[in-house]
C-alpha cells in the first residue's frame, strides 16, 4: 500500500514501530503519487437549462410554502374547534392531533421549501476559497508576547507577593465545597438493605386492599400479593410516611402461593404452612416485581428481564439474568388464625449490593 | 350497545354479526317452540333436563379428552393427560372455556386460543349444568357483579395493577409468557372476565372470592371497561402495549424519516 508522506513525496519503504523495514509500495499499479483530482466537471441542473423544469421547480417550492400556510390554518382551526374547558378525552385527543399536525405542516414545509428552492433554483456556480496557513508570523507572535509581558509589569504583581500568595490560596481552596457537597451522597444505608418490616408474628395483609388474610382463603393455584401489617396505614399517616413508606413497601412486598402439600420443595418445607409458600416479590437481578405466576408450570417470571424462578425448586433461577433464588418468607398462623410471618427474610431481598457479602 | 358498536370495523365484525344473526334466528325459533324453559331462574339453578342435555353434549364433544365421566382423560407414555378432570371445576369454568371458544380444543399447543364459540348459549349452559352437577365448584356470577356502572374504577385500577397488569398489560392488552404461552388481551364479556378470575383458566392463577371479593372483581371489570373505552388523549395509542410498539415506530418511522430527509438534503438536484 502506497502512502503519501507528510512532505508530499511517496516513500517506497518505511520503518514500522518495531524497526523492521516493510515494503509499502505494491505492484498493483497504484501511482507513486496521487494527484489532486480537482473539482468534478460542472454539470448544470435541469432547472438551469430547461425553462419548463425551472418553472416546475418554482411551482414545487410555492406548493411547499402553501402547505405551510395550510398548516397554520389547521393549527388555528384545531385550537378553536376543540374547546378544552371541560374536554372529554376524545376531544383532548383530537385537539392534540390537529394542533400537532398543523404545527408540523407549518414549520416543516417552510424548511422543506427553502431547501428545495436552494437546491433547484439558487445560483449553482462552484466557488473556491484557498486555505491559508493558520500560524501567525514571528512579528505578530513577539508583539503579542510583548503585550502580555507589559500587562504583567503594569499590574505590579511581582512587587506585591501578598496579593499573589492570597490569590493562589483562594484558587486552591475554591474546589473544596464541591468535595464537601459529596457528603450528601451518604450516609451509608447501614442495615437498611438487610432488614424489612417482616418479623416473627407480623401479619400479612393483602395488597392493595390491606385486609388481613386467612390461610383457608387461599385456594389451590392462587397467588396473593402481601405486605406486612405495618403498611396497612395510609402512607401519609403515622410513622411510616411518604418516602419511607414506599421504601419499606418496596423491600417487604411478597407473594404467597398455595401448592399441593406434596409439591412443596423440601428446602422450603420448614417455612411453609401446609401448601402455602411465601417468597419475596423483589427480583434478585434489578428489583422489579416478580409476579407473573404460571399456575400450571409453577414458574414465576420477572417482567423486566425475563428471569424465571421455579417455585417447585424453592424459587431457583431457571432462566434469565438473576443470580440468586428469591428469598423465602417463613409463614404460619397466629392465635386468631391469620397468616403471619414466623420470621423475617433470612437474607437481604432484592438485587446485589456492594457490601452484601456473597454473590 | 355502544361497547359493541366500537368493534364495527374489526375484521371479525362481519363473521360475528353473521354468527349473532344465526344465534338470534336459532334461539328465536327455539323460543316459539313450546318446550322453551322458564327464564327467571338464577344463573346456577339448572333443570334436570339441562343436565341431561349437557351430558349428551359432553359425551359427544368432550369425553374423548376428559373421559366418559369427566374424571380426566387417559395418560400417554410421557405422563401427559389428554384432558384434566372436570370434577369440581364448576359451572363458571365451563361457561368461560366453552363460552370463549377455548374448548373444545381444536389443536394441541402451548395454550388454548380464544375463538368464536362452538356452542350456543343454551348448549354452553347445558354443559355447565352437567359439570356443575358432578361436584360443587365456582358458579356462574350473578348479573349484579357484572355491571361496570356499579364498580369503582379507581379501586379496580389499583387491584388490576397489583394483581393483573404484570401479565395482562396495564391496559389489559395482554402480553407474552414462557414457551409460547401468553396472557390474552382482555376484551371479553364481563361475565367471562369474572369467571377467569374465579377459576384461573390454564396458567392464570386463581383469585378466590375470599381474597378478591365479588365487589372488587366488579371494580376490576369497571376499570377494564373504562380503560378500553378511553381514547388515547396523547393522540395515538399505538396499541397501548408500551415500549415495544412505541420503540418500533420511533426507530423505523421516526429515525427512518430523519435518515430519508438527510439523504434528500445531501442529494444534488437533478
Amino acid at each position: 500500500m502506497s502512502r503519501i508522506a507528510p512532505g508530499g513525496a511517496s516513500q517506497d519503504e518505511q520503518s514500522d514501530a518495531s524497526g523492521r523495514t516493510v515494503a509499502v509500495a505494491d505492484a498493483a499499479g497504484l501511482p507513486e503519487r496521487f494527484e489532486n483530482p480537482g473539482l468534478p466537471e460542472h454539470r448544470p441542473r435541469l432547472a438551469d437549462i430547461d425553462r419548463k423544469a425551472a418553472r416546475r421547480a418554482e411551482l414545487s417550492v410555492a406548493v411547499m410554502f402553501l402547505l405551510s400556510m395550510v398548516g397554520t390554518v389547521v393549527t388555528i382551526v384545531g385550537y378553536f374547534a376543540f374547546r378544552l374547558d371541560e374536554p372529554t378525552s376524545g376531544e383532548l385527543a383530537w385537539s392534540n392531533r390537529t394542533i400537532g399536525l398543523g404545527l408540523f405542516l407549518t414549520i416543516f414545509f417552510i424548511g422543506m421549501g427553502a431547501v428545495q428552492w436552494a437546491k433547484t433554483l439558487m445560483p449553482d456556480h462552484e466557488q473556491i476559497e484557498e486555505r491559508h496557513s493558520v500560524e501567525s508570523t514571528p512579528e505578530t507572535k513577539s508583539a503579542a508576547a510583548g503585550i502580555l509581558r507589559e500587562g504583567v509589569d503594569d499590574s505590579g504583581i511581582r512587587r506585591r507577593p501578598l496579593i499573589l500568595g492570597s490569590l493562589a490560596g483562594a484558587l486552591a481552596l475554591a474546589p473544596l465545597p464541591a468535595l464537601v457537597l459529596l457528603k450528601d451522597l451518604g450516609p451509608n444505608p447501614g442495615n437498611k438493605l438487610r432488614e424489612t418490616l417482616w418479623g416473627p408474628g407480623v401479619r400479612a395483609i393483602v395488597d392493595p386492599t390491606k385486609t388481613p388474610l386467612r390461610p383457608e382463603e387461599i385456594q389451590l393455584g392462587q397467588i396473593v400479593h402481601i405486605l406486612p401489617e405495618q403498611l396497612g396505614i395510609e402512607p401519609d399517616e403515622g410513622r411510616t410516611e411518604g418516602l419511607e413508606y414506599l421504601n419499606e413497601k418496596a423491600k417487604a412486598a411478597a407473594i404467597v402461593i398455595r401448592l399441593e402439600e406434596g409439591e412443596v420443595p423440601a428446602a422450603a418445607r420448614a417455612g411453609a404452612y401446609g401448601g402455602l409458600v411465601a417468597y419475596s416479590k423483589v427480583c434478585t437481578h434489578m428489583g422489579c416485581s416478580v409476579a407473573l405466576y404460571e399456575q400450571v408450570t409453577h414458574h414465576l417470571l420477572c417482567p423486566c428481564h425475563q428471569s424465571t424462578f421455579d417455585v417447585l425448586d424453592n424459587c431457583r433461577v431457571i432462566f434469565g439474568p438473576a443470580a440468586r433464588a428469591l428469598p423465602q418468607l417463613p409463614v404460619g398462623v397466629d392465635d386468631e388464625g391469620y397468616l403471619v410471618a414466623t420470621e423475617g427474610f433470612a437474607e437481604p431481598v432484592g438485587p446485589s449490593f456492594w457490601e452484601r457479602g456473597d454473590t | 350497545m355502544t361497547s359493541l358498536f366500537r368493534y364495527r370495523r374489526h375484521r371479525l365484525a362481519l363473521p360475528a354479526l353473521l354468527l349473532a344473526g344465526l344465534i338470534v334466528a336459532g334461539t328465536g325459533y327455539a323460543a316459539v317452540l313450546p318446550s322453551a324453559g322458564a327464564t327467571d331462574r338464577g344463573p346456577n339453578e339448572f333443570t334436570a333436563e339441562q343436565i341431561e342435555d349437557g351430558r349428551e353434549l359432553f359425551l359427544a364433544n368432550c369425553a374423548t379428552c376428559h373421559g366418559l365421566d369427566a374424571e380426566g382423560g387417559t395418560t400417554d407414555g410421557d405422563g401427559k393427560v389428554s384432558g384434566p378432570s372436570l370434577i369440581g371445576v364448576g359451572a363458571a369454568s365451563v361457561d368461560f372455556q366453552v363460552g370463549t371458544g377455548r374448548m373444545p380444543l381444536q389443536a394441541s399447543g402451548p395454550q388454548a386460543p380464544e375463538r368464536a364459540p362452538q356452542f350456543s348459549l343454551e348448549e354452553t349452559r347445558a354443559l355447565a349444568a352437567y359439570v356443575a352437577s358432578l361436584a360443587p365448584g365456582p358458579g356462574i356470577p350473578e348479573d349484579r357483579w357484572l355491571d361496570p356502572e356499579q364498580g369503582d374504577v379507581a379501586e379496580g385500577g389499583e387491584i388490576f395493577r397489583t394483581n393483573c397488569a404484570m401479565c395482562h398489560n396495564f391496559f389489559g392488552n395482554g402480553g407474552a409468557l414462557t414457551e409460547g404461552k401468553y396472557a390474552p388481551a382482555i376484551d371479553s364479556e364481563p361475565v367471562h372476565t369474572y369467571e377467569a378470575m374465579v377459576t384461573g383458566p390454564q396458567n392464570m392463577p386463581v383469585f378466590s372470592d375470599d381474597v378478591l371479593t365479588p365487589e372488587q372483581k366488579r371494580d376490576v371489570i369497571a376499570f377494564l371497561e373504562y380503560a378500553q373505552a378511553e381514547p388515547a388523549p396523547g393522540g395515538l395509542s399505538l396499541g397501548a402495549i408500551g415500549p415495544v410498539s412505541e420503540g418500533l415506530i420511533a426507530w423505523i418511522v421516526g429515525i427512518g424519516g430523519l435518515v430519508a430527509l438527510a439523504v434528500w438534503l445531501g442529494a444534488r438536484a437533478s
